[in-house]
């Protein structure tokens, strides 16, 4: 019944599956949504944390989308700046993807904030000191032109199209990309190093602690190439869950493999780095404190095993596995780095946000644990169920595959 | 105010406790939280949500049988010569600027991100779970000067800013210097309250005052120093294993053998 409105020449599934699948989904999403309005009803004392953890598995969740969502920044800049003109086949997507991680992110924020109503203090009292004032003007204005990159897209649906002033709209944004892609690597880059550099400026938490170049400390660099390094195959993922799902193909493989050899040859580059910064961190900085490497860890919870987990079997592994190009050109193997991956740079997420934190530093002090409870995985959840409410209305009525139309004939 | 910028102030208002006096009786929190006008919580059976501006921690020296030892260390905001949680704020809602360098906390712009909570490394910002609920009747005795919090904002101790304002009226009105207060005319709740004086407190750069001297003894000591945050809270104690837990000495095992990190 809906048929009118699906994009020229595809497939889609009956209106009735589909309805099933939006109602599956937004019972995910409404059950998020009165989380999160109990949440603003009663403040955060419903979540699960406290004094020692004030940042938990929201914060968590939203350093790693962010920098899943990078694909948006990193492949608009290759596409529309350094003009690598196969990624047309994948853009669309990946500025979907960033809109919903970004906006998903946004949305976390204000829930996370003790006082959401004054949300707005950050542009009206800025401490220009502050990682997390630069982290609030980036992510807000960054949302913002993902917003002016999905509008054109929104406008190219069929029977929108057929409206002159919004197809020449349409058109017009077109053509002015170039603008907002550069503007959007620019800021983008700043709050992914933003975001690493709030952590490493905590001089009072010798995990996360880092000295570095003129005002950033060494994070900043790690955080935006970590993110650059898995936002692209993040993309790639997440197109591959679509083929298997609808059963048809949306993105040629040649174009994916380009997407794992851009993200494999950043995360490449990143886990050099993150080697050599770990090993200063363990052998210059944390004696200079009086701490040890193994007094940054405990117990399995806290272990070893995850900073090797994240360094080795999901940094270095996928690393090697994207840039060699026999690896790569198998799919099963692209998919595999790609898993790993993403898992890694959201194990750094988790770590420097939860294990710095979880650390006693006062020496009489003990290791603390935190569980996030019911209202913080609901709220999670919602986010998550948001963005496939999403892209499953994107994917069925909006035309974001190109090739699509050819390789399903 | 940058990161790793320590401001010099003319007048530094600081406390030295003294360890081998501190009894552990919780006078001080006591104190602290009617100053300060600290709602009891309905529910307090969670320590990890409970607003204690002053927490008194306990010490052992991990020995067993007639060697064992403990010891009660009081712990206030440090007030830092260069904060942690200062620089972090996204919304400039805690300074270092008024002379003194009491590390302020401004309620009405605090948003609750929590980011300086997580700066701290003395875990000694709060945040505000619920609203204030005062008992009935006890809204009677509440301190007219300090106002209370709303829910989802930081709050710390202060070195009770509000009697340090009633200090310098006075010495106003009585001709005085505010800006030069004598000894003991400006004493928060918790030092004037303990019982074995174990909390002295002034200003540690003015030689007429107490705390210059016991700042400077041989057995002080401050928590952490080797993180450079150059905290305006003192320690003594003549028991060396007391001062070996003001800080890490894992890297080296000997205390202040390890380079100052800056």
């Amino acid at each position: 019944m809906d048929r009118a409105l699906f994009p020229d020449g595809v497939e889609r599934c009956s209106f009735g599956k589909f309805v099933l699948w939006m109602g599956f989904i937004s019972a995910f999403f409404l059950f998020g949504l009165y989380a999160m309005l109990l949440i603003f009803y009663k403040g955060i004392v419903v979540t699960g944390l406290d004094n020692y953890f004030g940042f938990g598995l929201w914060i968590t969740f939203d350093l790693a989308v962010i920098a899943l969502g990078a694909g948006a920044f990193f492949t608009g800049f290759l596409k529309y700046i350094l003009k690598i003109d196969q990624l047309k086949n994948i853009i669309n997507l990946t500025v979907i993807v960033g809109f919903i991680c970004y906006s998903g992110a946004m949305l976390v924020l204000t829930m996370d904030i003790g006082q959401p109503i004054r949300a707005w203090f950050g542009y009206w009292h800025p401490n220009v000191h502050s990682m997390l004032t630069e982290v609030i003007f980036c992510i807000t204005c960054y949302c913002l032109v993902l917003v002016i990159e999905f509008v054109p897209l929104v406008l190219e649906q069929k029977q929108l199209n057929k409206i002159p002033f919004l197809h020449h709209l349409a058109h017009n944004m077109h053509v002015n990309m170039a603008l907002f892609a550069g503007i959007g690597a620019f800021l983008s880059t700043f709050h992914q190093g933003s975001l690493g550099g709030m952590y490493g400026v905590l001089q009072g938490r010798p995990y996360a602690f880092r000295e570095g170049f003129f005002i950033w400390p060494w994070t900043f660099f790690l955080f935006v190439l970590s993110a650059v390094g898995c936002g692209p195959i993040f993309t790639v993922l997440c197109c591959t869950l679509m083929e298997k799902m609808t059963g048809r193909k949306l993105v040629d493989f040649k174009t994916k493999a380009l997407m794992g050899k851009i993200a494999g040859t950043m995360l490449t580059v990143y886990i050099f780095f993150k080697i050599l910064d770990t090993w200063a961190w363990a052998n210059n900085y944390l004696p200079s404190v009086g701490m040890t490497f193994d007094q940054m860890f405990y117990g399995v919870i806290y272990g070893k095993w995850l900073m090797f987990t994240e360094i080795i079997l999901c940094g270095l592994v996928p690393a090697i596995m994207l840039i060699t190009p026999s690896i790569r050109n198998n799919p099963t193997l692209l998919y595999t780095a790609g898993i790993l991956d993403c898992i890694g740079i959201s194990l750094n997420r988790y770590l420097f946000t939860v294990q710095s934190i979880a650390m006693p530093i006062l020496p009489f002090d003990n290791w603390q644990f935190y569980a996030p409870n019911w209202a913080e995985w609901a709220t999670s959840g919602m986010i998550v169920a948001y963005g496939i409410l999403v892209m499953s209305l994107s994917y069925r009525y909006l035309p974001v595959f190109p090739q699509e139309r050819g390789m399903n004939k | 105010m940058a990161h790793g910028a320590t401001k010099e102030f003319k007048v530094t208002w600081g406390m030295v406790i003294d360890l081998d006096k501190c009894t552990g009786c919780g006078a001080c929190m006591t104190a602290c939280q009617v100053e300060n006008n600290i709602a009891p919580m309905v529910d307090a059976s969670n320590k990890m949500r409970t607003l204690s501006w002053m927490l008194v921690f306990e010490l052992s020296n991990k020995k067993s049988g007639a060697e064992a030892e403990v010891a009660y260390l009081p712990r206030p905001c440090m007030q830092c010569g260069n904060p942690a949680c200062v620089p972090v704020c996204p919304v400039v809602a805690t300074e270092k600027n008024e002379e003194g360098g009491i590390v302020s906390q401004i309620y009405p712009r605090c948003i609750g991100c929590r980011y300086c909570m997580a700066a701290c490394p003395y875990h000694a910002r709060y945040f505000n779970w619920e609203d204030p609920i005062f008992p009935k009747g006890m809204e009677k005795a509440l301190s007219p000067s300090t106002s209370a919090r709303p829910r989802g904002v930081v709050e710390k101790c202060n070195f009770c800013h509000t009697r340090f304002m009633e200090a310098k009226d006075k010495a106003r009105q009585e001709g005085g210097n505010p800006e030069g207060l004598a000894d003991g005319a400006y004493m928060p709740a918790c030092a004037e309250i303990c019982p074995t004086g174990a909390i002295s407190f002034g200003d540690v750069k003015n030689k007429e005052h107490k705390v210059f001297d016991l700042a400077q003894g041989k057995d002080a000591f401050r928590l952490l120093e080797k993180l450079g945050l150059n905290p305006q809270v003192y320690y003594v104690s003549k028991r060396e294993w007391v001062r070996k837990l003001g800080d890490n000495y894992a890297a080296t095992g000997k205390p202040g053998a390890a380079k100052k990190h800056s």
